[in-house]
């Protein structure tokens, strides 16, 4: 599974571990293209962040003109102004991830577990939960936009079974936003935790009923705390890309669902405003590598690669 | 060797192209020693194996056999020392340089190819001529010609196992290696594929490396067993001789059983030995002891004690023992085990055959021990008398 | 150790057990149905509803006679899929993220696929650091890349176009590709080089006649992750882009006006064929499988 494979980070249960060699240069010679494309066009734009984050404007210069600077204030007047669309973008990431975890467990435990030695039938479920791959994820939030539309069924029937007040709606809504996130991210709290579900002995499930655990304690004990590896790169794998996405509050949010992403992207295009940006940008790095950093410790899944 | 064609014929190794047969080659490594940082695998090892002989190197595991092994194959490189084959020098030469094809333990089959052209792998790199042709014929040989077009993950073990063999055998090479080649096949299996590997070798002339931790398979199958321990060659010789006169506690326990009982040398004769053991004087053929004065090891094996139950005569020529007590019993139909513990000396290991039928000690019977003098041996006394002995906790690979 | 072998064959998208030893089913035969034995895979049901009903949406409305529209259904056409270029520039925008998908998983797969291989078979001075410059562009939001990469040009004064949407689309691909080939190349038993150097192969020869071939299904799984991703991509390429505009930013850029039914025809097309393409190569490796 090509996905599968992109995703389910673990040890590869392969044979034995390969041979240590001695590097001859040999590894430098393969490494060299791909690190120094890395480090031209992730290190050095990084480093041009950082640099663009401390600039001052051209004194009577155009809009958009900046010269560089330290101007470290930069930094405390960005966050003044947008401390709430900061928090806002990592309290729907973090919801949306607890939302997509809780949907794809099952999923996942039902494809790798239920449907296991039936080759066909997990193939298919397989293909159904990458599918959403295959469309444009613009046209399927969009898509989301219009089934929760004010004048669509769905909120006639929620109006109707008074889920929704008269002139409740579901769009231009936090929840509509969070729902979003959870929908686009999806595959990617799935496909890991089926990778490592996948792995699992069944053996070790029948050890744990054969030690006197009846059902669910056997997957408290033994299925969930084996499928942790899993766990861990799917909720990154959400979390991370949901905090800096602004697709889904564009389309399904109004201007109080605003999210940081937002932000830096009309800070750089509508006011050129690129230090403020920069210094947005910044922080979110930071702060996302801080928190993923803290979460990799205390769930003990050091070798994440 | 029919199969396989003329001999001489077949096609050479890289940097043989000076022609000669390279079938049976001799195999010496001088003074080799392999280091991994500070831990020494390998220990300044001297060995020469001869041209055509089927030889085993015979240790429980992190004994350095595999080591030894993979520095003959060109996998590993010595710290120092050199490596000879037919008395070139190979030790700066790499794997693929040299004339030596091995039999992997996991058999590494090539798993996208099919086995003939797993088979025709070598000969294709050395540019051999009709490369399918001896590789089909090599499979006749392993008796599996009809499997030449499936994929590896298609065979048994057991067939895995002959299609590597084909695979090394196929390029003649002066010296086959063997890593543990039976290790992942069950019993039965092992069986057969001992008396099928004897039968090839005959049959192909070919100089065999064969490493093992399975001391009955090494002594089934090698003209000659070296046993290994601790980067060291403890012993070297045919099977019957280490067997039958072990010259350390280690080859003494590791092959086969012992009973290692320590006394003090208190008569020098030239035929034997007095030993007093607890008090009591045992006899031990000169010939026969590592070490003639002071402490030494005393041992016997089991299958050569006697059980003297009361009434017994104690047979000529005879060491007796006891009186002990008999501890445990258990009956394996062609055998029967006993313990006896003798105050003083310790639990002793006893095999009965059974040839008379009926029943034999009885669980708790007092009885005595005794043993033709011409089977006990000595070993050096400062020996550690359960070096090498099966211990439960220890790993069995 | 004939793991790894039974995975050969199975094709880059099959779904392979992919490893581990091949047991029995769980289904517990005989023993009383319980309530709790449906809840899951009833929930589960949900959970693919969820994700297919925008699909099976945006299939519907690419059927739509919408005129200048798209919102509301207005009856059956087949116009929309006869002139799927009818709208303007939208077929631009394919050939764009068609190009741009094309070179950037060429490279990506090839820079990725060398790293994956020294990372996994060499132990080297500043390995860790390696490793690290691998991971971070992935836990790195998307909005962060898309802002540096314009940080950059912008300081180059180098005008976003086509070619820094390549580049930037290269740089967030490596990473992908390094842990998909890095899984392949770890489970490869280290062993079968050894025995090709051990029958005669130079570490050259025994590279691209051992590992490689057996690299393939793992480089074209990462070559298929680089590509869909390169597609889909919107943030970062919306950064770096200025006026070039790829579909999912024409997609994006029209949402406000109402997206032409050419859009969701492209889209559902796409769909069509990724769907057909491992649908069929799923047929095939169980096929093979039911074969031996």
């Amino acid at each position: 599974m090509s996905i599968v494979a992109a995703l389910g980070h673990g040890p590869g249960n392969g044979p034995a571990p390969a041979p240590v060699r001695r590097a001859r240069g040999g590894a430098y010679l393969l490494l060299a293209p791909g690190l120094a494309y890395l480090g031209l066009f992730f290190v050095v734009p990084v480093v041009a962040l950082l640099a663009t984050s401390l600039y001052v404007p051209v004194p009577g210069g155009d809009v958009g003109q900046f010269q560089p600077a330290f101007e470290w204030a930069n930094y405390t007047r960005a966050l003044a102004t947008y401390w709430p669309q900061m928090v806002r973008s990592f309290a729907y990431a973090l919801i949306a991830t607890l939302a997509a975890l809780v949907i794809a467990y099952p999923m996942a435990y039902v494809i790798a577990v239920r449907a296991r030695g039936r080759v066909f039938l997990q193939g298919m479920l397989l293909v159904l939960v990458i599918a959403p791959f295959f469309t444009s994820f613009i046209l399927r939030t969009v898509a989301w936009k219009q089934i929760l539309a004010d004048e669509s069924f769905v909120v006639a029937a929620m109006r109707a079974v008074s889920l929704l007040p008269p002139d409740g709606r579901l769009t231009a809504t936090s929840f509509a936003v969070v729902a979003g996130l959870t929908y686009n991210f999806l595959p990617f709290m799935t496909l890991p935790i089926y990778a490592s579900l996948e792995r699992l002995d069944p053996r070790l499930v029948e050890a744990g009923a054969d030690l006197y655990a009846n059902g669910p304690t056997t997957f408290w004990r033994v299925t969930l705390p084996l499928s942790m590896p899993g766990v861990v790169s799917g909720t990154l794998l959400t979390f991370i890309p949901a905090s800096g996405d602004y697709v889904n509050s564009v389309l399904l949010g109004n201007n109080t669902t605003t999210m940081i992403g937002q932000v830096v992207d009309s800070r750089f295009f509508k006011v050129s405003d690129y230090p403020t940006a920069a210094a947005l940008s910044v922080v979110l790095m930071v702060a996302i590598l801080l928190l993923v950093t803290a979460y990799v410790r205390r769930s003990g899944t050091e070798e994440l690669l | 060797m029919a199969a396989l064609g003329d001999p001489a014929a077949a096609t050479r190794a890289p940097g043989d192209e000076e022609g000669g047969a390279r079938s049976g080659a001799d195999l010496t490594l001088e003074h080799v020693t392999k280091e991994f940082g500070a831990f020494t695998a390998v220990d300044d090892l001297e060995l020469t194996i001869p041209s055509g002989s089927f030889f085993a190197l015979l240790g429980p595991s992190g004994c350095g056999k595999t080591t030894t092994l993979r520095m003959v194959a060109g996998l590993e490189h010595p710290t120092s020392g050199r490596v000879l084959i037919g008395g070139r020098d190979v030790t700066r030469t790499r794997a693929h340089e040299r004339p030596v094809n091995t039999v992997f333990q996991s058999y590494a089959l090539f798993p996208h190819l099919s086995v003939v052209e797993n088979v025709a792998f070598g000969l294709r790199r050395r540019r051999a001529p009709d490369p399918l042709g001896k590789a089909r014929d090599a499979l006749e040989l392993v008796e599996l010609p009809h499997l030449a077009d499936r994929r590896p993950a298609q065979l048994s073990g057991g067939q895995q196992q002959r299609v590597a063999l084909a695979r090394a055998i196929v390029n003649n090479p002066a010296v086959l290696l063997l890593d543990e080649p039976l290790g992942a096949l069950d019993l039965k299996l092992r069986r057969q594929m001992q008396v099928e590997l004897k039968r090839i070798q005959t049959e192909v002339g070919l100089t065999f490396v064969h490493v093992t931790h399975d001391q009955e398979e090494a002594m089934t199958m090698a003209d000659t067993v070296a046993v290994m321990n601790a980067g060291r060659i403890e012993q070297m010789g045919s099977p019957a001789e280490l067997y039958e006169l072990p010259r350390t506690a280690f080859v003494a326990n590791f092959l086969g059983q012992s009973n290692l009982l320590r006394g003090t040398v208190v008569e020098n004769g030239a035929a034997t030995l007095g030993v007093d053991v607890d008090g009591r004087r045992v006899r031990v053929p000169t010939a026969r002891s590592v070490s003639t004065t002071g402490t030494v090891l005393v041992g016997v094996r089991p299958e050569k004690l006697h059980l003297l139950r009361a009434g017994d005569q104690a047979p000529e020529s005879c060491n007796v023992l006891g009186p002990g007590r008999v501890t445990d019993v258990s009956f394996s139909g062609v055998s029967t085990q006993y313990q006896v513990h003798v105050p003083g000396l310790g639990t002793l290991g006893v095999f009965v055959q059974n040839i008379l039928g009926g029943a034999g000690a009885a669980l708790g019977e007092e009885v005595h021990l005794a043993c033709a003098i011409k089977h006990t041996f000595a070993l050096d006394g400062a020996e550690d008398a359960t070096s090498g002995a099966v211990r439960l906790d220890a790993r069995d690979v | 150790m004939s793991a790894p072998t039974a995975r050969v064959g199975v094709g880059p998208v099959g779904p392979g057990p992919a490893s581990g030893p091949r047991v029995p089913t769980t289904r517990r035969q005989g023993r009383p149905w319980r309530l709790g034995d449906a809840v899951v895979p009833l929930f589960a049901a949900l959970a693919f509803l969820y994700l297919l009903v925008p699909i099976a949406y945006t299939v519907a409305f690419s059927f739509n006679d919408a005129g200048r529209s798209n919102l509301v259904w207005r009856g059956f056409t087949l116009a929309n899929w006869a002139n799927p270029c009818g709208a303007p520039q939208v077929c631009e925008a394919l050939g764009n993220s068609l190009k741009v998908g094309v070179i950037a998983t060429v490279v990506s797969t090839a820079l990725g696929t060398l790293i994956a291989l020294a990372l996994v078979r060499y132990r080297f001075r500043g390995r860790a650091l390696a490793n690290l410059l691998v991971f971070l562009p992935m836990s790195t939001p998307e909005v962060v890349l898309g802002a540096a990469l314009l940080a950059q040009f912008l300081s180059l004064r180098v005008n976003p176009g086509f070619g820094t949407v390549v580049a930037a689309h290269v740089m967030f691909c490596i990473s992908f590709v390094v842990v998909t080939v890095k899984a392949r190349v770890a489970s490869l038993d280290p062993r079968l080089e050894e025995a090709a150097a051990d029958l005669y192969s130079s570490p050259w020869q025994a590279f691209w006649r051992v590992t490689f071939p057996l690299l393939v299904p793992g480089i074209l799984a990462a070559a298929l992750l680089a590509f869909s991703l390169s597609f889909d991509d919107f943030i970062i390429t919306n950064f770096n882009s200025g006026s070039f505009t790829t579909f999912p930013k024409f997609v994006y850029v029209s949402a406000t006006r109402g997206i032409p039914p050419q859009a969701n025809v492209i889209g559902s097309a796409m769909f069509a064929l990724a769907l057909l393409l491992v649908v069929s190569v799923q047929l095939v490796s169980v096929a093979r499988r039911r074969r031996r």
